[in-house]
């Protein structure tokens, strides 16, 4: 019989061995002669650290996998706290949340305020993605294909056009859609892996096309001086950008404050998230939404009662694109720059990863693990060096003990009223 | 006249040289997927994993004076065929095995989490630079003229080819002959069925992997030393390649991915001969969609029969 | 009388197999027809090619004068041909009443923007198919169940379901895949009121795989009997009870 002892010691043993050649030796080259030397000691002591974790793993194997087993549940969504479970209180609930998140900006710092945009354009990243992958149960790994599209629709719109955020900004979320709606037509028939790796290379081909058009798109140098959104024609700069404009201080006879544009940036973006959260909402509780959960359950029985499954997942998958639409205009509108680098596969892995740390489906889950993906990586900063590292483990790891995400989605039940 | 054929026959060469190292790649998403019937995302991965150990190798015994090159390039594929297939059969017993009975979405976000993962650790192991490494064989074959047109075969592609086609021998006299090969042809065909009968899944499961993994380390040896650079960002697009050829070779089948890594070699290597360079992956990815849309089964697999 | 659903020379082939050679069917107005045979005769088969969940390799099916072969299962379900499964295929975590809306897709609202706003429209249609739906539950008789998730349901209340979810699509020709099979005796006879119920009160049609002798002599007005995928017999019950060629498929030679 082979003691746990042994089998932990072997585990660690392997880790070390397998840590060692990559962890343990740096290469360097010095002139044209390749050398090896011992890493720096800090690496030593990560893969040290790492093989006591295996070891101890699996030598408490038995007691880990009771613990995880309870992470499962029984695979049911699991029921919302107390003060959260009626339609009433959540509505409650969701109106002093939305009014702290009003305030906010007023009272913190224009640094928070920032972060906490960029958060929010996740959450909407976030949820768009959720639509597709969560409540339509299609995997989509070229979602930052159509937040490109909306980035650069407004920009491209506005270097060539002189057109404004806000007349880009339907267009953007449209083009997005129609992008979504022209890749889904041909290859939403695909079995659901095959459709993760095509939109995958969709999305790859997205990005080399934006780094090598480089007449249009300015290539790898991206386009710069994109102009921020205005309120009603109110500038946000210190001064008119041209002849006739007026500023938003001028405007109010304030005194000019770059605080202000930080602020409205913020609020447009909770906007935008509330409208993308209402608009879900409503989904689920519509025939498409019931239909993508039939779908999600079974597609043959879906076929066999004339729902045509392609239309169904086109519904969702175009409605994924165009949020991302959005969000991209609105992202390309607050960094003023864009370039392809910002639209790689390791974005869309991190939309995903939200997604399934807050658990597909889920609303509220989703707009948690934004949160928590954006803010801690901001909060430690000698952190973001591990952040993609840990992103994957996390989704293994996920995966693994609670594929059903943290919070995992409670879903409104329609219900037959007798009288 | 003469000149153009140069042109297209250099083009071909180096098309197959690229695609027979797509093919030793491919080899591990096929087999896989035959078995378990999942794409496995980190299988890019452990090839760059593969690179990284065998220029590290080559560089240990640089130090340590040998000048055999030989020698040298076998050991640093052995020892990358090693730890390869160590990495391989850890990989499939963290991230895949614990969510065999689960649903083939969970599996595949596992998988893309754990290239991620071992991307990552790559790059905080190494650094995120490339890391170059001086050819170590130099010359080749020419034919022609060498001032006017000419091909140039350089050793580097014969070794490529060569090695590639004593692994695919090695592999299918494996696959027909060995006991394990015929366990492995079996649990192809119906897995659950295979074990009733006795035959362990789980190791015809992990062969699978190792088989994988080393063909993966041979194939980054090779490329490793063919381009001279890695960094820790190539298993990604090699593995997108090498996927598309197993797709286009009709997934599940070993020769098909064979055959698929070839043919996708020679036509990147048209376009960016005759075309332009800089769009060789979108032809690489269009190719993929249009096979998947049209001919799902590739060009040796078996089309799927809808279970009711 | 023009038949509702005329099968002509069905062939359907994997690989080297031939699983159904030339099989023949017809199905009049307000009829239940009934196709029987061995395991593996190649029953599921048939429904899976007129079903539209496989291409058959050769021959033809006309519904309603129309072409069907080559047509998407869920085409020729908007066409009013609906079908349950052998393995009752229900979407079990959705409630009861849920899984009839969903079956009634194809006459829900499809506007969005309709639906975004709730307009009185929307509303009006979303009632109608509660309507529906509560209709047939009270039909099958699962009224109370109406909010439970469909997965907790008895085996025999999950046939229910299945056939009231077809129902409210409301087609002129209903497939049932051998809806007795796990029935005990006492819900196989109210599966027989209720087949019966639907041809003579709803004006249906009713094609039937079946296993149970019982069922398929008592209710069926044709049978048609497949053996190795080939065509045997056809007629009525009572001819079928007599011929020579059956009882020998059945029973085996001597």
């Amino acid at each position: 019989m082979q003691s746990r002892f042994s089998s932990a010691a072997l585990a660690a043993g392997v880790t070390l061995i397998l840590g060692f050649m990559v962890l343990g030796i740096s290469f360097s080259v010095e002139g044209v002669v390749p050398t090896l030397e011992v890493s720096e000691s800090h690496k030593i002591i990560g893969l040290l650290i790492g093989a006591g974790l295996v070891f101890l793993l699996q030598y408490f194997r038995a007691e880990v996998s009771k613990v995880t087993a309870k992470m499962k549940g029984d695979g049911q969504a699991h029921e919302l706290p107390s003060f959260m479970r009626t339609e009433k209180q959540q509505r409650v609930l969701a109106f002093w949340a939305v009014g702290a998140l009003l305030l906010f900006p007023f009272l913190s710092s224009r640094g928070a305020v920032d972060i906490a945009t960029l958060t929010l354009i996740y959450v909407m990243l976030g949820l768009g993605l959720n639509v597709v992958v969560g409540l339509a149960g299609l995997l989509d790994l070229g979602y930052v294909g159509f937040y490109a599209v909306g980035a650069y629709s407004y920009a491209l719109l506005n270097l060539y056009f002189d057109m404004s955020f806000w007349m880009a900004l339907p267009i953007a979320g449209g083009l997005a859609a129609l992008f979504g709606y022209l890749l889904g037509f041909p290859v939403l028939r695909l079995r659901g892996d095959y459709l993760a790796i095509v939109t995958l290379g969709f999305g790859e081909i997205i990005r080399i096309l934006l780094n090598n058009w480089t007449e249009l798109t300015g290539g790898p140098n991206g386009i710069a001086r994109i102009p921020k959104p205005t309120l009603f024609g109110l500038e946000f700069n210190r001064r008119p950008s041209e002849e006739g404009a007026t500023t938003f201080h001028d405007f109010f006879g304030i005194s000019y404050s770059s605080e202000y544009k930080v602020i409205f940036l913020y609020l447009m973006a909770l906007l935008l998230v509330l409208l993308t959260i209402y608009v879900i909402r409503r989904l689920v509780r519509m025939p498409i939404g019931r239909a993508w959960e039939a779908l999600r359950e079974d597609d043959i029985a879906c076929r066999s009662l004339g729902l045509n499954p392609t239309n169904i997942k086109l519904g969702a998958f175009t409605i994924g694109a165009s949020f991302a639409g959005f969000a991209g205009s609105f992202f390309a509108a607050r960094q003023g720059f864009i370039s392809p680098e910002s639209f790689t596969f390791i974005e869309s892995a991190i939309i995903l990863a939200i997604v399934v740390l807050g658990g597909m489906g889920s609303q509220l889950g989703v707009v948690l693990a934004a949160c928590a993906m954006t803010i801690l990586p901001e909060m430690a900063r000698e952190f973001d060096e591990y952040r993609m590292l840990l992103f994957g483990l996390m989704m293994v790891l996920m995966m693994i003990w609670r594929p059903q995400g943290l919070l995992p989605m409670k879903r409104p039940h329609l219900e037959l009223k007798r009288d | 006249m003469s000149d153009s054929i140069y042109y297209f026959i250099q083009q071909i060469a180096n098309g197959l040289t690229i695609g027979s190292t797509y093919a030793l790649i491919a080899i591990g998403y096929t087999m896989v997927y035959g078995i378990i019937g999942m794409i496995n995302f980190a299988h890019g991965e452990v090839y760059m994993i593969g690179t990284y150990i065998s220029f590290i190798v080559l560089a240990g015994l640089t130090m340590l004076g040998f000048d055999n090159v030989f020698i040298m390039v076998g050991l640093a594929m052995l020892v990358g065929i090693m730890i390869a297939s160590a990495y391989g059969f850890t990989i499939e017993k963290v991230a895949y095995k614990p969510l065999r009975s689960s649903k083939r979405l969970i599996a595949l976000i596992s998988a893309i989490g754990m290239s991620i993962f071992l991307q990552n650790y790559i790059r905080l192991a190494q650094g995120s630079r490339d890391i170059a490494m001086p050819s170590m064989i130099q010359g080749g074959f020419l034919l022609g003229d060498p001032d006017g047109s000419h091909i140039l075969i350089s050793y580097m592609q014969v070794i490529i080819i060569v090695t590639t086609v004593i692994c695919m021998a090695g592999l299918t006299l494996f696959i027909s002959r060995s006991r394990m090969g015929r366990a492995c042809r079996a649990s192809a065909q119906d897995i659950g069925m295979t074990n009733l009968l006795g035959i362990n899944s789980n190791n015809v499961i992990a062969t699978t992997f190792i088989i994988g993994a080393s063909l993966a380390a041979v194939a980054g040896t090779l490329l490793g030393m063919y381009y001279g650079v890695v960094n820790p960002y190539v298993g990604f697009i090699a593995g997108l390649k090498a996927f598309t050829a197993a797709v286009l070779g009709g997934i599940g089948s070993i020769p098909g991915a064979m055959l698929g890594g070839l043919l996708l070699g020679v036509s990147e290597s048209l376009t960016a001969g005759y075309f332009t360079a800089e769009y060789k992956d979108v032809v690489a990815f269009s190719l993929l969609i249009l096979i998947l849309l049209f001919m799902p089964q590739g060009i040796l697999g078996k089309p799927e029969v809808e279970k009711i | 009388m023009t038949n509702l659903l005329t099968v002509k020379d069905l062939t359907m082939r994997f690989g080297g197999l031939l699983a159904v050679n030339g099989v023949n069917l017809e199905v009049g107005e307000k009829q239940i027809v009934s196709v029987i045979g061995p395991n593996g005769a190649g029953k599921t088969t048939v429904f899976n090619c007129v079903s539209g969940f496989y291409i058959p390799t050769a021959g033809s099916v006309m519904f309603q004068g129309k072409e069907m072969r080559g047509k998407p299962g869920f085409k020729i379900a908007q066409e009013g041909m609906v079908r349950t499964f052998q393995n009752v295929r229900l979407f079990k975590e959705m409630t009861v009443i849920e899984n009839l809306l969903v079956a009634q897709h194809m006459h829900a609202e499809h506007n969005l923007l309709k639906g975004f706003f709730m307009t009185s429209d929307f509303k009006k249609k979303e009632q109608e198919l509660m309507d529906r739906a509560a209709y047939w539950l009270e039909k099958v008789g699962l009224l109370d169940f109406a909010n439970r998730e469909a997965g907790n349901l008895a085996y025999g209340q999950q046939r229910r379901l299945e056939i009231a979810r077809c129902m409210v699509t409301e087609p002129k020709l209903l497939m049932l895949d051998e809806p007795a099979a796990g029935l005990n005796p006492n819900e196989t006879k109210d599966l027989d009121e209720l087949i019966v119920h639907l041809k003579d009160e709803q004006g249906i049609s009713i094609l039937l795989i079946e296993h149970d002798m019982g069922l398929v002599m008592g209710i069926s007005d044709q049978i048609y009997v497949v053996n190795q995928g080939e065509p045997l017999a056809s007629g009525t019950p009572a001819e079928i009870q007599a011929n020579p060629e059956v009882i020998k498929a059945y029973l085996g030679e001597e």
